[in-house]
């Protein structure tokens, strides 16, 4: 049985703009006329900790969260966050990971090692992982905090996600003064697949 | 129009079109959003009352004075509006009252998972719960016309993960209700034991008459599939549900309070295998089990945390996907944490430092118990600081004040460290409370409190004055302290130590998040000077880090917010200004 539902699951850490990211895709799959289920975190866990958010859209959608072993991509914005998720992706399913590496607390308090090697490991696993540099984009664009949508325009292009309502859904949702470096964004991440 | 809304959201909606005209809460994860989303609509009153028990009691006055009512609160905060709500559940209403109670399974934001159906079964009242956005809406419309029609206060039980998906919504037209006369009624509203007497006969035809409504009402409903399996549910399982077992047959309840007992038997007559999935609680299963009807539940869906789809296959289905490239027990956790510059995090390392037994309380706060900060001893419930320092002290001796403080955030303090203070003053304790004033209610996403001095919809209003309130309570030792001067704050908190009388120190600095300007200040770390003692990075702050290699700290600039906390506890002075 193919599935009937496509699963976005969103994971990074609290603060770095998870929840905006989901809200673009929803937006856009509510254009596309698609039943919508979104999953957020706000609270506690926004305080920096490990944060989750998923999409799901298709023709009826049932639950908020994704299955275990059933998302079609995993966003990830920083590189632990991808591992810690992993298991929710489909075996076939694809991996993008922001090149970006947030210590938690039982590293800095240096009470553990950052595993160094987590996006080799990931990458043996996942075969359709990329890996993305879009702090350092997002900078070329104006500003490191359109991280987001620069991921954003990758997870577009793999998608297939159309691009004007892409863009519509970027100028409703970002700050006025920010929507030139944001659409900049979206376009820079969309290019990295394209090429 | 249909458009996607969180389950708050949308509950608020659903007042809103049924006429309500008055909400009231106390924030709380994950309920926060409901009442802050209606006082955005026009000619409504909404507060943020300063804990739930008054939420209630105002929400109770605005009832019985006619209006259609909306009064929401954190699981937790059912426990402290307990009181009013047992004995409105005798009064029953005028206008409808509708008590919405977020739960939270997992503990995604709390300090417990308590599952509030059990009050609506103890109160006697009903209790609904929507599975999406869709439902909240209608669910709450509905709630008001029942609380009408039966005289009830009704609870809308949801839980977060209602509260914080996104649904599409169908939103519907507001409906005009004429607010209800008023006219005195001591027998009903004067709960004397002569008239609640008479009031608790009323609560027990009522609910026989709802359990009758309970039977035919279009909030419960079966959806036939394959009969081998049976499963009753409600809420947000009942999606999980859906999703991992498409084939079954399910009861879907809309109304967990009353049960529709006859519906439940004919339905398990039908069924091969009779299965409730409800989160936490078995308090749908047990009542099945008591009229003797054969049903399983938690010997095979745990009474802990929250449910998924995958857990639902699991247990039924045997299929597992746990661990699957065995990453996950490499990876090390990410607790939250208190943010860059955020005013908390100079407390709990000073209050380290000096080897202070700490009673704590619950707010961002609560955050500085986690290592490698590791500054507090106990933390229960909202306000339960004070008291327990107040008890410490009476068991073990003012010596042990001493060494000891109370540390309790300034909404926190509001809502419920004020009579604990009185306690503290009127039986003769020495404590000293820290109270940590950073102008907001930050752990709920930054609401305004009567110490803030301004309303929900920001409006200004007379702000409480912390230092003559807590001076007017027979406090006389009061300092109000910057939180980011650690030298000033260690000082206070000798010296107040070192008396035998009860002491409040108020920390005083607004949260990192609201501050209307940044510092502007860079700090570099000079390598030369740097030991690598790590004793900054013992402040847990994501704006300084330590390089394993180089063997020295550095900053971390994205980070950084210039609160100048990390030089003051340099021993080497190795953090130093950054000249521009
Ligand atoms: C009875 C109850 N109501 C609400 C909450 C949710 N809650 C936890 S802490 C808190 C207040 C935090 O504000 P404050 O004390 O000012 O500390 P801050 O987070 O600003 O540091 C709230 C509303 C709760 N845990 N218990």
């Amino acid at each position: 049985m193919s599935k009937q539902v496509t699963d976005i699951l969103i994971v990074g850490v609290g603060g770095q703009g998870t929840l905006l990211t989901s809200r673009i895709l929803a937006d856009v799959a509510v254009q596309m006329g698609y039943d919508v289920k979104v999953s957020e975190v706000h609270g506690m866990a926004q305080r920096g900790g490990s944060v989750v958010t998923q999409v799901r859209y298709g023709k009826k959608v049932y639950s908020p969260i994704i299955k275990k072993g059933d998302a079609d991509i995993l966003l990830a914005f920083e590189k632990l966050e991808a591992a810690r998720w992993l298991d929710y992706l489909k075996p076939d399913g694809m991996v993008i990971i922001n090149d970006e590496r947030v210590d938690p607390l039982p590293v800095m308090s240096g009470k553990v090692k950052y595993p160094e090697d987590i996006v080799d490991k990931i990458q043996k696993l996942i075969p359709n992982t990329r890996l993305i540099n879009a702090t350092e984009i997002a900078g070329q664009c104006g500003n490191t905090r359109a991280a987001n949508v620069v991921l954003v325009g990758v997870l577009a292009a793999v998608a297939g996600l159309p691009v004007k309502e892409m863009e519509n859904a970027i100028r409703s949702l970002v700050p006025e003064k920010a929507i030139d470096i944001n659409l900049k964004a979206f376009e820079e991440g969309m290019k990295i697949i394209a090429n | 129009m249909k458009r996607l809304m969180i389950g708050n959201e949308a509950i608020a909606r659903g007042a809103y079109e049924a006429g309500a005209t008055v909400a009231t809460a106390y924030p709380g994860t994950p309920s926060t959003e409901i009442v802050s989303s209606f006082a955005k609509f026009d000619d409504v009153y909404a507060e943020w009352s300063p804990n739930e028990k008054v939420a209630l009691e105002v929400g109770i006055g605005a009832s019985i004075g006619g209006a259609r009512t909306l009064v929401a609160m954190k699981h937790v905060g059912v426990n402290v509006a307990a009181d009013p709500l047992y004995t409105f559940a005798y009064t029953g209403v005028n206008g409808g009252l509708v008590l919405v109670s977020a739960d939270d399974p997992g503990m995604h934001s709390s300090q417990n998972e308590q599952d509030n159906r059990g009050y609506g079964k103890f109160a006697k009242i009903p209790v609904l719960e929507p599975s999406d956005s869709q439902e909240a809406l209608e669910f709450c419309k509905k709630g008001f016309e029942l609380s009408e029609e039966f005289d009830t206060p009704v609870m809308m039980r949801i839980t977060t993960r209602l509260a914080h998906s996104q649904t599409m919504v169908e939103t519907g037209e507001k409906q005009e209700y004429e607010i209800k006369g008023y006219k005195k009624n001591a027998p009903k509203y004067v709960m004397l034991p002569a008239n609640a007497r008479a009031r608790h006969v009323e609560v027990e035809k009522r609910i026989l008459k709802l359990k009758e409504y309970a039977e035919s009402s279009e909030l419960n409903r079966i959806e036939w599939g394959d009969t081998s399996i049976g499963v009753i549910t409600s809420g947000v399982p009942y999606q999980y549900v859906k999703e991992a077992l498409p084939e079954v047959s399910i009861l879907k309840l809309g109304m967990v309070n009353p049960l529709p007992e006859n519906m439940i038997k004919e339905f398990s007559h039908k069924v091969e295998r009779l299965i409730v999935i409800e989160e936490l609680e078995p308090v749908i299963e047990e009542q099945i089990k008591s009229w003797g009807v054969k049903v399983e539940g938690k010997e095979l869906f745990s009474l802990l945390g929250e449910y998924s789809p995958e857990l639902i296959e699991e247990v039924l289905k045997g299929i597992s996907n746990e661990d699957r490239y065995g990453l996950v027990k490499e990876i090390p956790g990410r607790p939250p944490l208190l943010c860059p510059g955020c005013p908390h995090r100079g407390v709990f390392y000073t209050l380290r430092k000096m080897r202070l037994m700490v009673a704590g309380d619950i707010g961002c706060y609560t955050l500085g118990a986690l290592s490698p900060l590791d500054g507090m001893d106990t933390t229960i419930c909202m306000g339960a600081s004070i008291g327990t320092a107040m008890g410490m002290e009476k068991a073990r001796g003012e010596e042990f004040a001493e060494k000891m403080v109370a540390v309790i955030g300034d909404s926190t303090f509001v809502h419920s460290g004020i009579t604990p203070l009185i306690d503290i003053v009127y039986n003769q304790g020495t404590s000293t409370v820290l109270i940590l004033d950073n102008d907001t209610t930050a752990m709920t996403g930054h609401q305004e409190h009567p110490a803030t001095g301004k309303t929900i919809t920001s409006q200004p209003t007379r702000k409480l004055d912390l230092v003559e309130l807590v001076k007017s309570i027979g406090i006389e030792n009061v300092q109000v302290v910057d939180p980011l001067k650690l030298d000033e704050l260690q000082n206070a908190l000798k010296e107040e130590l070192g008396k035998r009388e009860p002491s409040v120190i108020i920390a005083k600095r607004p949260c990192a998040l609201i501050a209307s300007k940044p510092s502007g200040v860079r700090y570099y770390v000079d390598p030369e000077l740097c030991t690598g003692c790590k004793l900054c990075i013992r402040i847990g702050c994501t704006g300084i880090n330590f390089l394993d290699e180089e063997k020295i700290a550095v900053m971390n600039d994205n980070n950084c917010v210039g609160c100048g906390l990390c030089p003051q506890i340099c021993k080497f002075d190795a953090i130093k200004v950054l000249e521009v």
